[in-house]
């Protein structure tokens, strides 16, 4: 008999293993959502130029950017790798990398972790604390509070979660002028308030996937009809919040069109998915207000963005 | 006194090339990573520090 007595529990006999070879660089290229991480480029910078006494040099308000995209295509990773389970019996997510085999889970949160640690500490170094606290909250709160929490177990899911997509012009801002001033809490106002009807349109149409995947979404939870009331009374509360920015004096005359045009958009599609509730109009409705509410997020900071930075601005408040 | 513990033996089979252009993808992208990563450093540190940062007296 071993002294140890470990021998017994080995098995002895030779196995053979496939190498540990890894994914093809497209594949971690993949973890980092790469869609998300231009809307979030997008939404910093506009949260960087609307900001009124703030400067920063053009390198590190670039390697800024950069940063605050690699940090949001890290808690991207994060929550893949978290949710590789639920994503692997929806036919949306399933070819996912993790789900379909490509990368181990344990890649991808190493990948994930490392990436987090290094953008926060980047950001910190080029910019400041203030706005890498912020890109670190963002990271834990999507993967976290967001991916780990409330997404299997409230239907108030996407929109708490939705803070974590809302922050991004909120740590431009701070980037800046080192500080969070009332344009950027604006602009998260906006993007949080947003965030549900446009969700919620896509679980309209996906409630069966939801289902599947055992994720409470609210049409799953509080049933269609509800769900489509919420979309309609959240929308009337955008449209006017989206005029906020022409109120306080940093959004002018062409962000005004594109505000009161699209929020009438807004409200015009809305009220066509709680009007069509059945077949395949139901689903035209909900997927045309899923489309033109980013078409709408996307003009309002255009629109910023091209004021403040090719000198359209024709302030209609002085 | 001698404590060795048999371990199983394990044996990984040879890479096929399929799987070997692969990993010398990543490997290419991992390097050209540390080399951007090395560039940024240097980049960001004239950015705050300016170039007058090598002459200062010794």
């Amino acid at each position: 008999m071993s002294m140890t007595g470990l021998t017994h529990a080995l098995p002895a006999e030779r196995e053979t293993f496939a190498p540990a070879v890894g994914g093809d660089v497209p594949d971690y290229f993949a973890l980092l959502k790469p869609r998300v991480m231009v809307l979030v480029i997008f939404t910093a910078l506009v949260g960087m130029v609307v900001s009124p006494h703030g400067h920063v040099s053009p390198v590190i308000g670039a390697i800024s950017l950069l940063m605050i995209a690699i940090g949001a295509g890290a808690s991207g990773c994060l929550n893949m790798w978290w949710d590789a389970d639920i994503d692997a019996v929806m036919t949306r997510t399933a070819k996912r990398p993790i789900p379909d085999g490509r990368i181990r889970p344990n890649e991808a949160l190493a990948f994930g972790l490392f990436l987090s640690v290094a953008s926060t500490l980047v950001l910190g170094l080029a910019a400041n604390w203030l706005a890498a606290g912020l890109l670190a909250f963002t990271i834990v709160f999507y993967a976290v509070i967001y991916s780990m929490w409330l997404k299997r177990a409230t239907a108030q899911n996407i929109v708490i979660g939705g803070a974590a997509g809302a922050l991004p012009p909120v740590i431009g801002q701070a980037v800046v002028t080192g500080s969070v001033g009332i344009e950027s809490l604006v602009l998260f106002a906006i993007i949080f308030i947003w965030t549900p009807p446009h969700f919620w349109a896509l679980a309209l149409v996906k409630a069966g996937e939801y289902a599947k995947a055992g994720i409470p979404m609210m049409p799953n939870v509080a049933g269609p009809d509800s769900t489509r009331r919420q979309i309609v009374w959240y929308t009337v509360l955008l449209a006017p919040l989206g005029l906020a920015p022409v109120v306080l004096g940093f959004g002018g005359l062409l962000y005004a069109v594109i505000g009161v045009l699209g929020g009438l958009g807004m409200l015009a599609f809305s009220v066509q998915v709680l009007r069509n509730r059945e077949g395949e109009a139901e689903k035209r409705a909900a997927m045309g207000m899923f489309g033109f509410s980013i078409l709408y997020l996307f003009l309002l900071f255009a629109a910023l963005l091209a004021e403040q930075s090719l000198g359209l601005f024709r302030p209609l408040v002085a | 006194m001698d404590h060795k513990v048999e371990g199983p033996k394990v044996e990984y089979r040879p890479l096929t090339p399929e799987e070997e252009a692969r990993r010398r993808k990543r490997s290419v992208a991992i390097a050209l990573a540390l080399g951007a990563m090395v560039l940024l450093f240097f980049v960001l540190t004239i950015a705050k520090l300016g170039p007058q940062i090598m002459s200062r007296p010794l």
